[in-house]
């Protein structure tokens, strides 16, 4: 094996082109939403890449006037799909970094489908991941969206690796693979019909490491959930389940303390963190460099079940 | 499995990107290799991780794990064993790092080979030796392979590489591979290609993708491996010399946007706006004097933005803010350029590669896509069809899906076009349909 190498040396020496590049592209596409849609909105989920799109689009539309101060207003509201299954630490921060930035934030509550009668949980601890799309699609309905800034990496799963950074949706807010627009320089067809919409993906060519170099470099704030802490845990099918009120322990298992960070924060029924000592960004991008499991892999239940089961929730109409 | 396993760390830790990422495409006929090929490379340069693995080895069964299924991302493309839509890989070396569009090689999704060349630094064109009569006098080659190189010569991707695969199946690698390196070199001639290198290549065995080859091949054979042609080549060079060309992507209009105070420059009155456009060629700063196109008004700049900052100044691939120094009617769509230095016009002589089932239809309106600006146009004359296995130039009334030809193109308002060959970003357009609103195609500016 490698020595072990000092991470703040390390996030110093790796050359700031490739992520000024990566961060000219992304403000290139957060300006061309805002100019050529006319009700667009920026998925906000208070994960480490929406932060990051935060901190672009903060960059693409407004002046910073100190350190980590920007001056004016995004030309679009924050939205959240809220599962109704989050971290605590989660929507602190969001609440706290909305505050902050005095944008608008707009929440779609899972609590509110399931009340209507349009999401039906199988079971009470059922995981409501899928279900987020029902609630996504009645929000982009009821603000009549045109077009929603999602935080997706070309990266994070297959499926995902094919979708173009302007991703069109029809009527029924699906993404059909086979109906792809060509997309050619960066002369984007963002053209569209009545009811139908687009997501759009500034930060699709970017990978795990370039997200935590980019966090380290800008020193983006993020939940905390995301470094180091003690947690209860349950070891089950090779993952680090959360102990939580809708995770409980099944007979037989052992709850353990553990010293974990999350690598990707999501429903709370299907997220789990990593053992981890990585207390800052530095940190972390010194640990993505010598990973061996995949973001998903590591953390995610739900998409175990099929090699296909992102591409036919994509498929549906999930982001 | 476990000693691939053990050593796998998804970044070496001695990467060093001192270079942009090099954005390359795969292209060639179907079952040429190219996703076993990716995968290889991505496996060699241990970018798969233990859980990706994982799946793959539940796959194979016992049997050795197939490279090829990890670029397959879509049910339909498992289903059919093929690849329909392009997609992207990550990986890097200790010298770069590399983005991978994997297109597809079927005809039928052209469409999808073009997009993935339209922003690709480099282009390799998988070659399959063991479909080639390599003892004929003249090797013919494989319609996709020239259609492919073409293509990408079209489009100006600047390096093109062919990599001549499966020479592991031959009993006399040597001989094909230069007899099949003489007929690549004579098509490329013919068609004005510039070769930036010939590669012999098994993927399925590894040999000479990642690694220099070395035992029996290395007799016939002593140039670099793939993967050192592809750590060499040089990435996008933005065109910073010359004039200055910025298309208009968005005119800040929010208060926030302003200075101090109320935002007025001191006695005139005049709320600054910033234009935001990324640069095409050239660079500005403060104190240029710059004309607006197509309305022809010039004024100072007085103030350069970038990433939220106030700068020094801005060049060529950079997103910038403009401040005029005056008010001027400017809005998306629009070009800041160097007075003089650009003639917008409602007539052109462009190439055309047709990527719609319905095919293009002279005298019909389109919308088209110059920079930021939307028009409608039409094509008012087909000058003729490409034959894509001779060059040739035929007359033709239309042209189908993945036909390219020569076409003239009226627009409704003018625009300030340039030949592609001398600016990607001033010679290109798109072309959409109005009633489907699908791509239909992409314009080339002869």
């Amino acid at each position: 094996m490698n020595a072990p190498l000092n991470p703040q040396a390390l996030a110093a020496t790796v050359d700031q082109r490739h992520l000024d590049h990566l961060e000219e592209e992304a403000i290139f596409i957060l300006r061309e939403v805002a100019a050529a849609f006319e009700r667009p909105g920026l998925l906000f989920s208070s994960g480490k890449d929406s932060c990051v799109v935060l901190r672009l689009a903060e960059k693409a539309f407004k002046q910073r006037v100190a350190g980590n101060e920007f001056k004016g207003k995004l030309p679009f509201p924050l939205v959240h799909v809220d599962t109704g299954h989050n971290f605590p630490e989660v929507i602190e921060f969001r609440e706290k970094r909305v505050a902050e930035m005095g944008e608008r934030l707009i929440v779609a509550h899972m609590d509110e489908s399931i009340k209507k009668g349009t999401v039906r949980l199988a079971h009470p601890l059922e995981s409501r991941n899928g279900h987020q799309t029902v609630t996504l699609l009645e929000a982009i309905e009821e603000h009549r969206f045109d077009v929603l800034i999602g935080g997706a990496r070309r990266d994070e799963e297959k499926a995902r690796a094919k979708e173009r950074i302007f991703s069109h949706r029809d009527s029924f807010g699906q993404w059909q693979p086979k109906e792809q627009r060509p997309e050619l320089w960066n002369l984007f067809n963002t053209r569209i019909r009545p009811g139908e919409h687009f997501r759009a993906f500034p930060i699709s060519n970017w990978t795990e490491l370039d997200v935590w170099l980019y966090i380290a470099r800008e020193n983006i704030p993020l939940p905390s959930l995301y470094y180091q802490h003690e947690r209860q845990v349950i070891r089950r099918k090779g993952l680090l389940v959360p102990l939580t009120e809708v995770t409980p322990p099944e007979a037989g298992e052992t709850v353990e303390t553990a010293t974990v960070r999350f690598r990707t924060v999501g429903d709370m029924t299907c997220t789990c963190p990593v053992e981890s000592t990585a207390a800052n960004a530095a940190d972390i991008v010194a640990e993505t460099l010598t990973v061996t499991v995949s973001e998903r892999g590591a953390t995610r239940m739900d998409d175990r079940t099929s090699e296909a089961s992102m591409e036919r929730r994509k498929k549906e109409g999930y982001f | 499995m476990n000693a691939v396993t053990d050593t796998h760390l998804i970044h070496d830790i001695e990467v060093d990107s001192h270079h942009r990422a090099l954005r390359f495409l795969t292209a060639g006929s179907v079952d040429d290799g190219k996703s076993t090929l990716i995968g290889r490379l991505l496996f060699d340069s241990r970018a798969i991780l233990a859980d990706q693995l994982d799946t793959l080895e539940k796959r194979a069964a016992g049997q050795p794990i197939d490279l090829s299924l990890l670029t397959d991302g879509l049910e339909a493309e498992r289903e059919q064993g093929i690849t329909i839509d392009v997609a992207y890989r990550y990986f890097a070396t200790k010298t770069r790092k590399f983005i991978i569009a994997d297109a597809p090689g079927h005809e039928q999704y052209t469409r999808n080979m073009v997009t993935a060349a339209a922003g690709s630094d480099a282009a390799v064109v998988l070659v399959d030796i063991t479909k080639l009569d390599t003892a004929a006098d003249e090797v013919v080659l494989l319609p996709q392979t020239r259609r492919h190189s073409l293509l990408a010569h079209l489009l100006r991707v600047p390096s093109i590489v062919f990599a001549v695969n499966k020479l592991d199946a031959l009993a006399q690698p040597g001989p094909a591979f230069a007899a099949v390196s003489k007929a690549l070199r004579a098509f490329a001639e013919q068609a004005g290609i510039a070769v930036t290198a010939i590669v012999p290549v098994s993927a399925l065995r590894g040999d000479n993708v990642t690694q220099p080859l070395d035992g029996e091949w290395a007799t016939w054979y002593q140039g670099p491996s793939l993967l050192q042609v592809l750590e060499s080549l040089p990435g996008v060079q933005e065109k910073v010399e010359g004039q200055l060309s910025i298309p208009v992507q968005y005119v800040a209009r929010d208060s926030g946007e302003q200075g101090e105070g109320d935002g007025r420059m001191a006695g005139t009155g005049y709320q600054p706006r910033a234009l935001w456009g990324r640069i095409a060629h050239g660079q500005v700063k403060a104190g240029d004097e710059v004309q607006i196109l197509p309305s022809g008004q010039t004024a100072i700049v007085a103030e350069v933005r970038r990433a939220g900052e106030t700068v020094a100044h801005c060049v060529a691939g950079e997103s910038a803010g403009v401040v005029l120094d005056r008010q001027l009617d400017v809005s998306r769509g629009d070009w800041i350029v160097t007075p003089g230095s650009a003639t917008p016009t409602q007539s052109f002589e462009a190439t055309l590669a047709w990527l719609d089932t319905e095919p293009a239809v002279p005298g019909r309106k389109y919308w088209l896509r110059h920079g930021n600006r939307w028009v409608q146009a039409r094509i008012s004359a087909i000058e003729h069809r490409l034959d894509i296995h001779t060059l040739a130039e035929q007359d033709a009334q239309e042209l189908k899906v993945n036909e390219i030809g020569h076409v003239r193109i009226e627009t409704q308002s003018p625009l300030p076009v340039e030949p592609y060959t001398a600016n990607r970003l001033g010679g290109s357009l798109i072309v959409v349909d109005p009633t489907s609103n699908r791509t239909s195609g992409a314009l080339l500016v002869r």
